[in-house]
């Protein structure tokens, strides 16, 4: 191999994996810690400024990233078995660009799909935090490096030629002499019969493809409708099935009361009960929802029962931790205004759905002694080991096949579906294509927690001198891998994190103020259980695209608007002269001027600024807003039923998240982030009412529709670094923050409580607790 | 059991199954056609839009036995053959050089939804869309694209108003 001139040049060993044809992995002890992490830190810097969530996720990755193996096949495909999973957010397509790059191959060349579980990737295995990109980066590049090194020393002999004198261009090696070969047919000669260790370095060249605009490898088998969903695929025997579900959150059935009439619907094959509900098996879903209309069940209540969203931020207001920083009052002793003054702010959020428009699905073939499982998950190796110890069975006697996901926003990390509808084949002794309906997913599925953030400013004269959040949550369930990586690498968690509950060790990893405000502190206190006090969870909750940041962004944010106002300063002004480095700069900067900030405005309407800073990079939105009474009350003459609202008329997004790997599908991440952070300010919501969620259908359930959709938006991509970070949450907290400035600034009173709708009353069409809706019958009305 | 008649992306079928199933259902589970998607069974998400002698509909709000044999299913695994040409529909064109799909659960109903509002646009000799037009589509898109699908109506309705493509049994 060359010698590299340039010391400073990385270079890594990887591997040739034993096999028949060209088969490469990386070994990745990465010399070099990360570019933050060289830097000395701040004093006084909190720790996610340094060391965050998935530095933490990749450094547990590290043992097991030589298990990532790329192969050439002999049609010339390059081939990758991907260990995370493609659920919407374009990581198949980002990965391909990464090898197609390395390997100097098309993109239609290079083939991912989706690894089963693999129990020996340990935490290698877990699609959330955004980790993704930023762990599996130096692998797959390494793997590639070394697949292209091999084909292009088998080729060196096959054509005669050295090796410096060849070059590949799109899958094809070519000597000077014009002679050339394709990979397919090097692929057996670059294989090895023992697993060898060779160094290599990866490309150094301009990029060609990562970096550009590219449009998504599976979008055609979407568009067609030939890409294959979990609730698509065809087991044999594996029939319809559906869950009749308790009328409170989390509730247990006791006994069905009406078996033979439930088996005396048309279609019904089978009905269990287990411990999440009672199943019904059917030949078609409709005759599953059938059998729901008739099913008669006692159900036991669930831990929730009797609360409301009412008793659950009392809750939330008494596990507060109190603020230590004096409140000084507005006047001195002399009873003139003082200098430095106080301001505290409290802000409460709603539970939230996490709800993707795959509802919920799974197949399972379970036999008395393996057991075979289809689904969605994000995390299949600890969905593994709890679905074997359910069923009673070894882990490696159960298969788990990984499906790309129709969506996920952190409902897949849990595989709630997959182990219920293993206990449904199970009981029943026949395979299940088990879906949960709509409405389940609602009132059963995972949700965002409520929550309150509470913050006390110090200001003297007109600068920020201190700031306290104390964000106070729902406990949100880690139970999903993530939990079981900080217990086993506790050890290596900085600043002590390893001693807390998981909760607060991934608060203070994701968490930090980016502002220079002088003395900082953001503390995290949970209740519902609170820690130690019950084993089980109240709710079923889990991260939502992002875990805290919407909520501690948006409160922080806020606040900020409102000590600028007070003090007479602009916002942008403020964040700009605060913000800590020129990255944070840039952004704001850019959106202001996209976005023209300050420029003269009709009343009713306005703008409204939001940054957020996370996973190393950097976000800042621009949002413009209309609250008039006209545009509020507006109507929509297609769905009687829409939420209209304040409406959002224009929202300007900028981000830097280092290396872009794929600047069209970042795009897409931020637009679809914006989507969400609109909808988390202005409307979607769940109501805890007497123990269980109201909501029943994205008819209540007021996710952003079309009718709410900004008529301009636009993503600046500013790219800082030649490493990536984490993208895939990264569109939602400072577009929530900006729209409810601009809600305040709009409408001259800040918002207090989310979503701003929250506190409307209930539709009365919400079908009842426990009651799933019959489809109706007029869809040919319009014919 | 009765037997229901239909045709489906230019084919007649015959399937032994009970009048009030859905036609979802029947096309899901029985012929496995699954382009259609279930988001909602309420006809609310618009997930499993599909088309019916060229008109948009919601397949899991029609008990099967109210279709008549001459009633033509268009699913979005059928689009491309049911309008003439070579290739994809102009609208699965457009949709993929705009890159619309995320997860790409919702995009069969909202494709099928884009086709339906142009070609009614274009019966009325339209070449424009108004806000308030995109703002009637009800389908849901968990992962947000919005943005993309207001772009890609947009583009695929001066693209066909240059060469007017119609599903077959579409009113011109
Ligand atoms: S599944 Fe038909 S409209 Fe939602
Ligand atoms: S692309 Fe995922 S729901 Fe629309």
């Amino acid at each position: 191999m060359r010698q590299s001139p340039d010391v400073s040049r990385r270079r890594f060993l990887g591997y040739v994996v034993a096999g028949p044809t060209l088969i490469t992995a990386a070994r990745w002890i990465d010399p070099l810690a990360t570019a933050d992490a060289q830097e000395l830190p701040r004093i006084g810097a909190q720790i996610a400024e340094s060391y965050d969530l998935i530095d933490f996720l990749r450094d547990a990755a590290r043992p097991t990233a030589n298990l990532i193996t790329v192969t050439v096949e002999d049609d010339g495909t390059v081939s990758f078995e991907l260990h995370r999973t493609e659920v919407g957010q374009g990581i198949n397509t980002a990965i391909a660009m990464i090898i197609a790059e390395e390997m100097d191959v098309p993109l239609s060349q290079v083939r991912i799909t989706q690894a089963d579980a693999r129990p020996e990737l340990l935490f290698n295995q877990l699609t959330g935090g955004s980790n993704s990109i930023y762990t599996i980066y130096d692998p797959v590049r390494i793997a590639a490096a070394v697949a292209r090194q091999r084909l292009l020393d088998a080729a060196a002999i096959a054509l005669g030629s050295a090796g410096a004198e060849l070059g590949i261009l799109d899958g094809v090696i070519r000597a000077p002499d014009g002679s050339s070969l394709g990979f397919g047919e090097l692929a057996r000669d670059a294989s090895s019969q023992v697993t060898e260790a060779v160094d290599v370095q990866p490309k150094r060249e301009r990029p060609r493809i990562v970096g550009t605009p590219q449009n998504r490898i599976d979008a055609r088998a979407m568009v067609t409708g030939e890409l294959r969903y979990t609730g698509d695929l065809v087991v044999p025997d594996a029939l319809p099935t559906m869950v009749a579900r308790p009328p409170t959150h989390l509730g247990r059935p006791v006994r069905l009361r009406n078996e033979a009439a439930v088996l005396a619907v048309p279609g019904v094959t089978h009905v269990a009960l287990v411990e999440s509900g009672v199943a019904v098996r059917a030949r078609t879903f409709g005759q599953c929802i059938d059998a729901l209309q008739v099913i008669d069940v006692e159900w036991a209540p669930g831990p929730a029962a009797g609360m409301s969203d009412e008793s659950v931020q009392a809750a939330l207001a008494d596990a507060e931790l109190p603020q230590v920083v004096p409140d000084t009052g507005a006047l001195t002793p002399l009873g003139i205004p003082s200098p430095v003054q106080t301001r505290d702010f409290s802000f409460t959020f709603a539970f939230q759905p996490n709800c993707p428009l795959e509802t919920n699905p799974c197949v399972a073939d379970v036999r008395t002694d393996r057991a075979e499982i289809w689904g969605p998950m994000k995390n299949p190796v600890v969905a593994q080991q709890d679905i074997a110890s359910a069923l009673g069975l070894p882990q490696d006697a159960v298969t788990v096949h990984v499906v790309q996901g129709g969506g996920s926003f952190g409902r897949d990390l849990f595989w709630d579906a997959a182990r219920e509808a293993a206990l449904v084949s199970q009981a029943m002794g026949v395979p299940v294509k088990l879906s949960w309906t709509r409405t389940d997913d609602f009132r059963q599925g995972r949700a965002h927690p409520a929550c309150r953030s509470s913050i006390r400013i110090t200001r003297s004269e007109t600068d920020i001198v201190s700031y306290a959040q104390h964000h106070t949550s729902v406990n949100t369930d880690f139970g999903h891998g993530l939990g079981e990586i900080i217990t086993a690498r506790a050890d290596e968690l900085p600043g002590g994190l390893g001693g807390m509950g998981f909760s607060q060790t991934v608060f203070m990893l994701t968490q930090y103020v980016p502002y220079d405000f002088g003395a900082v502190e953001q503390l995290l206190a949970e209740t519902l259980p609170a820690p130690g006090e019950i084993e089980t969870n109240v709710f079923r909750t889990g991260s939502m695209r992002n875990i805290y940041s919407p909520n501690v962004v948006t409160a922080r944010e806020l606040a900020i608007d409102q000590v600028a106002a007070e003090v007479g300063r602009d916002p942008l002004e403020l964040r700009l002269s605060t913000l800590r480095d020129a990255r944070s700069v840039a952004v704001l900067e850019k959106v202001a001027e996209a976005g023209s900030w300050g420029r003269e405005m009709p009343a009713g309407t306005a703008q409204g600024l939001g940054f957020h800073s996370e996973y190393k990079g950097r976000a800042a939105c621009l949002i413009e807003i209309d609250c008039r009474p006209e545009t509020v009350s507006r109507t929509v003459p297609t769905a009687a039923y829409a939420y209209t609202g304040p409406r959002v008329t224009r929202a300007i997004y900028a981000v830097d998240v280092g290396l872009t790997i794929n600047p069209r599908g970042l795009e897409a991440q931020m637009l679809g982030g914006m989507m969400d952070g609109i909808a988390n300010c202005l409307s979607f919501s769940l109501h805890l009412v007497d123990g269980g969620f109201a909501e029943d259908s994205w008819e209540h359930a007021y996710y952003t529709r079309q009718w709410n959709v900004p008529f301009e938006t636009q993503v600046f991509i500013l790219d800082s670094s030649s490493q990536p970070g984490g993208a895939g949450e990264f569109g939602v907290a400072a577009s929530m923050a900006a729209t409810a400035n601009a809600y305040a600034r709009a409408t001259g009173s800040m918002p207090t409580s989310f979503p701003i709708n929250h506190g409307m009353p209930l539709a009365e069409s919400i079908v009842p607790q426990g009651a799933i809706p019959q489809s109706p019958t007029d869809g040919l009305g319009r014919r | 059991m009765p037997v229901q008649k239909f045709m489906v992306n230019g084919q007649r079928v015959e399937v032994d199954v009970e009048d009030d199933v859905r036609l979802l259902w029947v096309l899901r589970d029985l012929l496995d056609i699954t382009g259609p998607k279930y988001g909602c069974g309420l006809s609310i998400c618009q997930s499993c839009t599909s088309l019916v002698n060229g008109k948009a509909f919601n397949p899991c709000s029609v008990p099967v036995g109210q279709l008549r044999p001459s009633d033509e299913v268009v699913t979005i695994e059928g689009l491309a053959d049911a309008v003439d040409g070579d290739g994809l529909h102009p609208v699965q064109e457009v949709w993929l050089e705009e890159d619309v799909a995320q997860c790409g659960f919702c995009q069969p109903g909202q494709i099928m939804a884009a086709v339906d509002l142009i070609q009614t646009l274009l019966a009325d000799g339209r070449r424009d869309v108004t806000e308030a037009e995109l703002d009637s589509l009800r389908n849901v898109c968990r992962c947000g694209t919005y943005p993309r699908v207001r772009t890609a109506i947009r583009r695929a309705l001066a693209v066909m108003a240059e060469t007017p493509v119609f599903v077959r049994g579409a009113q011109r």
